[in-house]
């Protein structure tokens, strides 16, 4: 190809990614798309096709971003090139969202016929508009009895300012509207700019591990052009490699010796570490480099933290080599050995969110068959102490003594809820039960409100969501910022079993409610604490004093006598169960702790 | 070698509401057919398991005895005719109803050759029987015993339940010291158990079954064993008390882990290092017969492996626990090589003893038996 012919070429490519909320349908106009552009054939197209992975298939989140190369004869007769890049759709994630936005230059953003714009899908179209992007507006489902196409049309104008004419109506799952958002695509996302002959610069916006051939790198290729056998230069991490294989996804890979401005597609150089391809970073050539970086890469800081140990202490290699694959993978995964009193060895691991962490843990037990105990998740604490200094905490066991604190700080998030205004009670109740203080409410029509409040992120990191979702009917969704630390007045909470302090069970609560939090969490640990040979107190405590305490009283009797008949694969069967009954259990001292019983001191209902 | 045989009648006249064994509602059940294809399963079964000189007939149920007399006596005959060789000193058992069984069934039972009894009293608590649905009075059991004496019948057993719901301590001493009074020979003793499928689990899951808590089983069965050894009882198995010398046979071959044949709609059997379970349900249990196969729902054949734990789970159920110079025989190996860590960590809690002989569960270990035989499980190889 002569640099004419690559500009032509340019001219002919869209790159665009869809923004939706979880459900809106972004999966289902995904296959759509691909089916109205490629070559695939119903057989070959899998439900839901971008979504690679079991688990985010599962849970109907996507979770790896993609990128597709499609194409598609317009209506105008001239064939054009598609880049279709997918984006996760959680909170945890907005920098990876971000970027792979800023690899396009235009966005489709579904918003549900029936539900309308909800918290998130506003928070993208925030990123969207950042990166400059052209938005389409598609009102999807409108097919479905339930659709309210005007109300949610009026909506999209008055909540995010795109005219509702231009918005498309859709139903990805019956077909409809599907040639009009390609149309669209065509007409109003901008081909992308860029000199081919100039230095290299291209974004990375995801990379993934494969153990063959090292780490497969997604880029955009914003100026210049690579081929295959460039040495490249990774631009914030400063690391060399040659690129071995070039190409794109149709979906299938396929090779190719050159990707030019605009193009999107991956390759592989023998990079050992997605470390060393961090997303948002600027990939150049090392003989002829650009002179600068391409804006808005930033390292991502893990906000939540938790242990994680096997619950079989042999495993404990196991669940290194299983974080270090993930990591391979995974840049903002984080984790550093630390050992528990209680739990013996094990890892404190960083997350972006508490989806990531969940997502983490479950690819642990699922992939790499190790059975995890998860304490309860934690933020960082800043904690002044009384000789000036000032330290950082992520682990509530690792909090001085109170004498030698002089304050204590905690982060706070600006958390943004859209809920109908019929719950509006229930959410400022339950914000303020968090601790939340109010900050602002607006009216989005006559019927939704968005409810603005800063709220310690140590409350929203375990049930928050979940009791939003539960005391609005599943109607309300949410968004969250950092806003930065504010002091609190909080302490640190140990909890004893058998007089023994579990500093796995230790957890960091507001003082007012301390005393509350403390006989929930023994009444519950002895519920989920079954009876051992001997009985076993729980208790709470606040420095020496024990400020609430509860009982599990000792096994009796554990015999199975009846003699059924002969059965003995029946006696068999029943004390196979019992024994794996077991192995899930931890033995903390000589007690035997269930998992669950490590998560529950943030499970508090506080309703109880 | 297989010297023991369990023929299973699935017949009741009523349904308790704790039992999940597999019976029928006697009425308008194929009895007639149902005991031809027992006969046929007997004949197949010892062409292809030659019977040995057999030390324990069992007939058990369901309600043996909720037969009529002719039904009774055609079962009795199969087994003598499948089953000729016989010990001198073979125990006989037939499972038998407070209540529905006459002198002249009892005289029956003996002439066939039954010696041994196995009475389902369960309680000598009026409101208690009623409650977990049986039909019998609490003075059915003696008027059964009295007669049974009279016949000539000197291995008498009975079936006592405990933790039954609304039982107190004070009932259940009540009820052995009744036992006592009828100086059985033999009793069965067993903790409510709450299974699926059974009236019980249902008024369990609504939660409207008033069980005693953990504690009180647990002093019912301290209570059970002080008693039994202090009426001349000896606890031969945890479950099981006898006077000396009528220890059952027949239940000891299954904790001795030796093979016996499994007659029967859900009888379950051992054979030759197979262990095979019959299908249920009569119609295809009686097809499967018809159909000129073995009527197995499912089969498995034990590992040496599986063999020994086994034999170690079954065999510590027993007071005298498992002989280590009959594991060497047996398995070729010394006990203590293959379950070391089992044996170290149950003794150091105390719930075993071991000695050059024998391993066998300490008084404390026989109330966490279960935690116990689980440690034998060796898992996967």
């Amino acid at each position: 190809m002569n640099n004419k012919e690559r500009l032509q070429r340019q001219e002919k490519i869209r790159n665009f990614s869809i923004i939706a909320h979880i459900d809106h349908g972004k999966s289902t106009l995904a296959d759509r798309i691909l089916e109205h552009t490629s070559a695939l054939t119903q057989r070959e197209m899998q439900d839901q096709m971008l979504d690679a992975m079991d688990l985010e298939r599962e849970r109907g989140i996507t979770i790896k971003l993609n990128a597709v190369q499609l194409t598609y004869t317009a209506k105008d007769g001239e064939e054009y090139i598609f880049h279709l890049i997918d984006t996760p759709g959680h909170v945890d994630f907005t920098y990876e969202v971000s970027r792979s936005l800023a690899a396009c230059e235009g966005a489709l953003l579904i918003v549900d016929a029936a539900q309308g714009v909800e918290a998130q899908t506003l928070a993208n179209v925030y990123l969207a508009l950042d990166n400059d992007l052209e938005i389409i507006p598609v009102v999807n489902k409108i097919d479905l009895p339930s659709a309210e196409p005007d109300r949610v049309l009026q909506e999209v104008e008055d909540v995010i300012g795109l005219p509702k004419e231009t918005a498309i109506p859709a139903s990805a799952k019956n077909n409809i509207g599907i040639e009009d958002i390609l149309e669209a695509v065509v007409d109003q996302v901008p081909p992308p700019p860029g000199d081919p002959q100039a230095p290299l610069q291209a974004m990375i916006f995801d990379s993934l591990y494969d153990p063959y051939r090292g780490v497969i790198v997604y880029f955009r290729v914003v100026e210049g052009g690579i081929r295959p056998g460039d040495k490249i230069r990774m631009m914030a991490t400063e690391k060399d490699f040659e690129v071995q294989e070039l190409g794109v996804f149709t979906p299938n890979p396929e090779a190719r010796d050159e990707l030019t401005v605009g193009d999107v597609g991956f390759l592989t150089a023998s990079i050992k570490n997605v470390g060393d391809s961090r997303v948002g970073d600027t990939i150049t050539h090392a003989n002829r480099p650009a002179p600068e970086m391409l804006p808005g890469y930033k390292r991502m800081n893990p906000m939540v933290f938790c242990g994680l140990y096997p619950v079989d202490t042999n495993n404990y290699t196991g669940l290194r080599e299983a974080l270090e694959k993930l990591e391979l993978n995974d840049s903002s995964l984080q984790y550093e050995p630390e050992t528990s009193q209680a739990l013996g060895f094990g890892f404190r691991c960083g997350f972006l969110g508490l989806l990531h962490m969940e997502i983490i843990q479950e690819r642990i037990e699922r992939e790499f068959n190790i059975e995890l105990i998860t304490t309860a998740p934690s933020v960082i604490y800043s904690v002044h102490l009384s000789e000036g200094e000032t330290i950082y905490i992520d682990n509530p066991a690792s909090m001085p003594e109170q004498q030698k604190i002089s304050s204590v700080e905690e982060p706070f998030v600006r958390a943004e809820i859209m809920v109908p205004n019929d719950f509006v009670g229930p959410v400022m109740e339950l914000c303020q039960k968090k601790r939340g203080v109010y900050s602002d409410m607006q009216y989005l029509d006559d019927k939704r409100v968005t409810i603005v409040y800063e709220i310690p992120l140590a409350e929203i990191v375990y049930d928050f969501f979940d009791t939003l979702k539960s005391s609005t009917k599943g109607y309300a969704s949410f968004d969250y910022e950092m806003i930065g630390y504010r002091e609190s007045s909080l302490v640190k909470m140990d909890i004893l079993l058998n007089g023994d302090r579990i500093d796995a069970l230790s957890v960091i609560v507001h003082r007012d409610s301390a005393y509350y939090r403390g006989k929930a969490i023994v009444e519950k640990l002895k519920e989920l604490i079954p009876r051992q040979q001997f009985e076993v107190p729980v208790q709470a405590s606040i420095g020496q004093k024990i400020i609430a305490r509860s009982t599990i009283k000792a096994m009796r009797k554990n015999v199975l006598s009846k003699c059924y008949g002969g059965d003995v694969s029946r006696k068999r069967k029943l004390l196979e169960k019992q024994k794996e009954g077991k192995q899930r259990m931890k033995s903390v001292g000589n007690v035997e702790v269930p998992q669950e019983a490590f998560m529950s001191v943030l499970s508090m209902d506080e309703d109880n | 070698m297989i010297q023991a045989v369990y023929v299973h009648v699935p017949f009741c006249e009523q349904i308790c509401h704790y039992c999940d064994f597999n019976k029928f509602y006697y009425q308008y059940q194929p009895v007639d057919e149902y005991l031809q294809c027992c006969d046929q399963e007997m004949k197949r079964v010892t062409s292809l398991y030659p019977p040995e000189e057999i030390r324990s007939i069992y007939v058990g149920g369901g309600t043996p005895t909720a037969l009529k007399s002719t039904e009774l006596d055609k079962l009795l005959s199969s087994i003598a005719h499948h089953f000729p060789k016989r010990a001198s000193d073979i125990e006989y058992t037939v499972e038998i109803n407070p209540g529905n069984v006459g002198v002249e069934e009892l005289k029956q039972l003996k002439q066939r050759g039954v010696n041994r009894l196995s009475i389902g009293a369960q309680t000598f608590n009026e409101q208690l029987l009623k409650k977990i649905g049986r039909d019998h009075a609490p003075g059915d059991v003696e008027r059964t015993i009295k007669a049974a004496r009279k016949v000539g019948f000197n291995n008498i057993s009975i079936d006592l339940m405990y933790a039954l719901p609304g039982q107190t301590l004070e009932g259940f001493r009540d009820t052995l010291a009744e036992a006592f009074r009828l100086d059985v020979d033999h009793v069965s003793s067993y903790a409510l158990k709450i299974e699926a499928k059974t009236v019980f689990y249902q008024r369990w899951k609504q939660g409207v079954l008033p069980l005693p808590s953990e504690e009180t089983e647990a002093e019912m069965f301290q209570v059970l064993i002080e008693e039994m050894e202090k009426n001349g009882y000896s606890q031969y198995e945890i479950s099981n008390f006898a006077k000396r010398g009528y220890e059952s046979v027949h239940n000891l071959t299954y904790w001795n882990n030796e093979g016996y044949y499994g007659v029967g709609a859900g009888a379950h059997s051992y054979m030759g290092g197979v262990r095979r379970e019959n299908l249920g349900p009569l119609p295809k249990y009686m097809t499967s017969i018809k159909e000129g196969e073995l009527p197995i729902r499912e089969e498995h054949h034990v590992s040496k492996r599986e063999m020994m734990e086994e034999e170690m789970f079954m065999g510590l159920r027993k007071k005298a626990g498992v002989s280590k110079s009959m594991f060497r025989e047996k398995y070729d190996i010394e006990l203590r090589k293959v379950f070391a860590d089992a044996l170290d960590y149950l003794t150091e809690k105390g719930f075993i003893k071991e000695t050059d002989e024998a391993v066998s569960l300490t008084e404390e270990g026989i109330y966490f038996g279960n935690d116990v035989f689980e440690q034998f499980l060796l898992g996967e190889e």
